[in-house]
């Protein structure tokens, strides 16, 4: 069953700016979902009018069998995790947590158990007295944590809520927001612009340009079949490369070298991931090895292949240098994406 | 020994000198509490200390002067402490209401009604001091503590402090407040108002010293002598002098004294909160 179904939502600000063409999705109950793209591109506006933030100007939302489209956010069943945690700082974090309960009438106790209930999930048991402003940043981003999980809610909203952490912490709290949304079995739907966390936490990716979806899939989906050249350029780090070729004879030509059976006629954009490169010293393809980036598990080299800048990514075993290296492409590693609008052939 | 800095003692030098400044106005006082009346008309201050304190003091503040018997010091004490407590809260409570509209609600017109209100800076009471009394009167507020104290709440000042804070409160808190389910009212009570809580004391502090010197319009609307306040009383002391009475400066050198007090006792006990609620906010 979808517990969240979008039909044609669409937003269009009084002053005519369209930042959402209409969209429509659904759901699955428990399912990850990560709506990812650069700012700018719609996706919070999104979120925020799932959470009844924003104004739904056309379309219908459905959350768990009931249009909300003019339902308070409270009345939603949602909760919300903020980028900035928006805990509230004269309050102690169990009253943080406890709040929306005190609000929607539940007895002193229920609360009381609730909240040490998800404290105790959490690991701020020991936190509960004190303020947010003595907590870390890790500490308030469980606290907000916690008080979107007591409401018990059939949607959690998280909105770029790792953004403010350091990048040791923002590791760890992905597996652990992860972790804690496979137990709780939530329906979630997570904004975020780093491709990363969108491939390493979503059931789902739904990746966003300029207030339309580009593609929704797996991340594997996503990342090996991407649907246009923007997907392509936005997940992966580093992203896949492009480069502008010409079919002859029914062959996609780079410079003067096949690369794979072509589809169609006349220009097109190859685009292929570092890692389908291989060194290879009678491969067909030059490349010239400008810099050697070294990640320990493995190397990225850049440099140019013919006229264009070029990423390729071996392992820590393959000896590596500067200066021209012959590369070779297995044919069914290449995607092929129009020329003009970027879509894929 | 630690050597002393030429700048210290520059510094201290001159935090010295401007406090002698600021208390021996109050000092002269103080000694003219202790002398008869008639030996101020006759040397002005002087260096000797009298006996007189001690009766000019129960002089002041429990017997009346005036003609009903009824401004008695501790009356006047007690009409400006209403004054100033109702001045200040009622400035506060409206101001903060006020800029709760102006910045969390899509009034239409609401610069302009912000405007409006920030325009009365220019338009201070004694102004509108005229048609003012002619409402109240019309009221029938005359000698009354509210009227005393309602004309004067409207503030821009206090409109303008909570708006600009308001306006730094994150967009994010009412959001969560809003998904927490706490509508317009829980939203100001349980949150706004707990994180204004030093721009408030501050605004009291302000208010309440503002409120306590008030002079023209208690003078104006009140007639009766029991809703003297202090301010207003102490003139009406010294003004007493006809043929060849002495005016009793004894007296009034106390209840000026006395009329000091609360407001220093009130900045003082929030000086901190003050500075905080000015300078920093608490988010």
């Amino acid at each position: 069953m979808a517990q969240v179904q979008l039909n044609n939502i669409g937003k269009t600000y009084p002053n005519g700016f369209e930042a959402l063409h209409p969209t429509s999705f659904e759901i699955a109950e428990g399912e990850f979902t990560v709506l990812v793209g650069p700012s700018g591109c719609g996706k919070s506006t999104l979120l925020r009018m799932v959470a009844g933030l924003e104004d739904i100007t056309s379309g219908e939302l459905q959350i768990a069998g009931r249009v909300v489209n003019n339902v308070e956010p409270a009345e939603r069943d949602i909760a919300m995790v903020f980028q900035n945690y928006a805990l509230y700082p004269h309050m102690t974090v169990r009253k943080n947590i406890g709040y929306g309960l005190k609000n929607r009438g539940t007895s002193k106790q229920a609360i009381a158990q609730k909240v040490d209930e998800a404290a105790a999930l959490l690991n701020l048991g020991d936190y509960l007295d004190r303020k947010p402003s003595q907590l870390s940043g890790g500490q308030r981003q469980r606290v907000a944590m916690g008080r979107a999980i007591v409401r018990d809610p059939a949607l959690f909203l998280f909105d770029e809520p790792l953004s403010n952490l350091d990048a040791k912490l923002r590791n760890q709290m992905r597996i652990e927001i992860k972790a804690l949304q496979r137990r709780l079995g939530v329906t979630s739907i997570y904004v975020t612009h780093d491709q990363v966390e969108a491939m390493t936490m979503a059931d789902r990716i739904i990746v966003m340009n300029a207030g339309r979806i580009e593609q929704i899939g797996t991340p594997s989906e996503v990342y090996h079949n991407p649907a246009s050249t923007f997907v392509a350029a936005f997940m992966g780090a580093p992203p896949m490369n492009l480069f502008p070729a010409k079919v002859t004879d029914g062959q996609v030509m780079l410079g003067d070298q096949p690369l794979c059976a072509a589809p169609a006629q006349g220009a097109v954009t190859a685009g292929i991931r570092p890692e389908d490169f291989t060194l290879d010293a009678t491969g067909p393809l030059s490349m010239d090895v400008q810099i050697i980036e070294e990640l320990g598990a493995h190397r990225l080299l850049h440099g140019t292949l013919g006229a264009h800048s070029v990423t390729v990514h071996v392992s820590n075993d393959i000896s590596a240098a500067t200066g021209l290296q012959r590369l070779s492409v297995r044919p069914d590693a290449v995607c092929l994406f129009n020329a003009t609008d970027g879509k894929r052939l | 020994m630690r050597k002393l800095k030429l700048s210290t003692v520059l510094d201290h030098a001159v935090l010295i000198a401007g406090s002698l400044f600021m208390i021996l106005p109050l000092l002269m006082l103080l000694q003219m509490t202790t002398v008869p009346d008639t030996e101020i008309i006759r040397t002005g201050p002087s260096l000797t200390i009298g006996d007189q304190l001690d009766d000019n003091f129960r002089k002041a503040m429990f017997e009346a002067s005036g003609f009903s018997g009824e401004n008695t010091g501790l009356s006047m004490l007690k009409n400006s402490m209403i004054l100033g407590i109702g001045f200040a809260f009622g400035k506060i409570v409206l101001g903060m209401m006020a800029a709760y509209a102006i910045v969390y609600f899509r009034l239409r017109f609401a610069t302009f009604a912000f405007w409006l209100i920030f325009t009365t800076l220019l338009l201070p009471l004694e102004v509108r001091i005229l048609p003012s009394y002619e409402v109240v009167q019309w009221l029938g507020m005359l000698n009354t503590y509210q009227g005393l104290i309602i004309p004067l709440i409207a503030s821009a000042t206090a409109t303008f402090f909570f708006r600009q804070f308001f306006r730094s409160v994150p967009e994010e808190l009412v959001e969560a407040a809003r998904i927490d389910g706490a509508g317009p009212v829980k939203f100001f009570i349980d949150i706004l108002v707990p994180l204004s809580q030093t721009m408030i004391a501050a605004m009291f502090i302000i208010m309440f010293v503002y409120g306590w010197n008030q002079y023209l319009w208690p003078t104006m609307i009140t007639t009766d002598e029991d809703m003297y306040t202090l301010v207003r009383g102490i003139k009406q002391i010294v003004q007493v002098l006809e043929g060849a009475v002495v005016p009793e400066f004894g007296r009034s050198n106390v209840l000026a004294l006395v009329a000091v007090i609360p407001p220093v006792l009130v900045v003082v006990f929030f000086q901190s909160w003050f500075v905080k609620g000015l300078t920093e906010s608490d988010k």
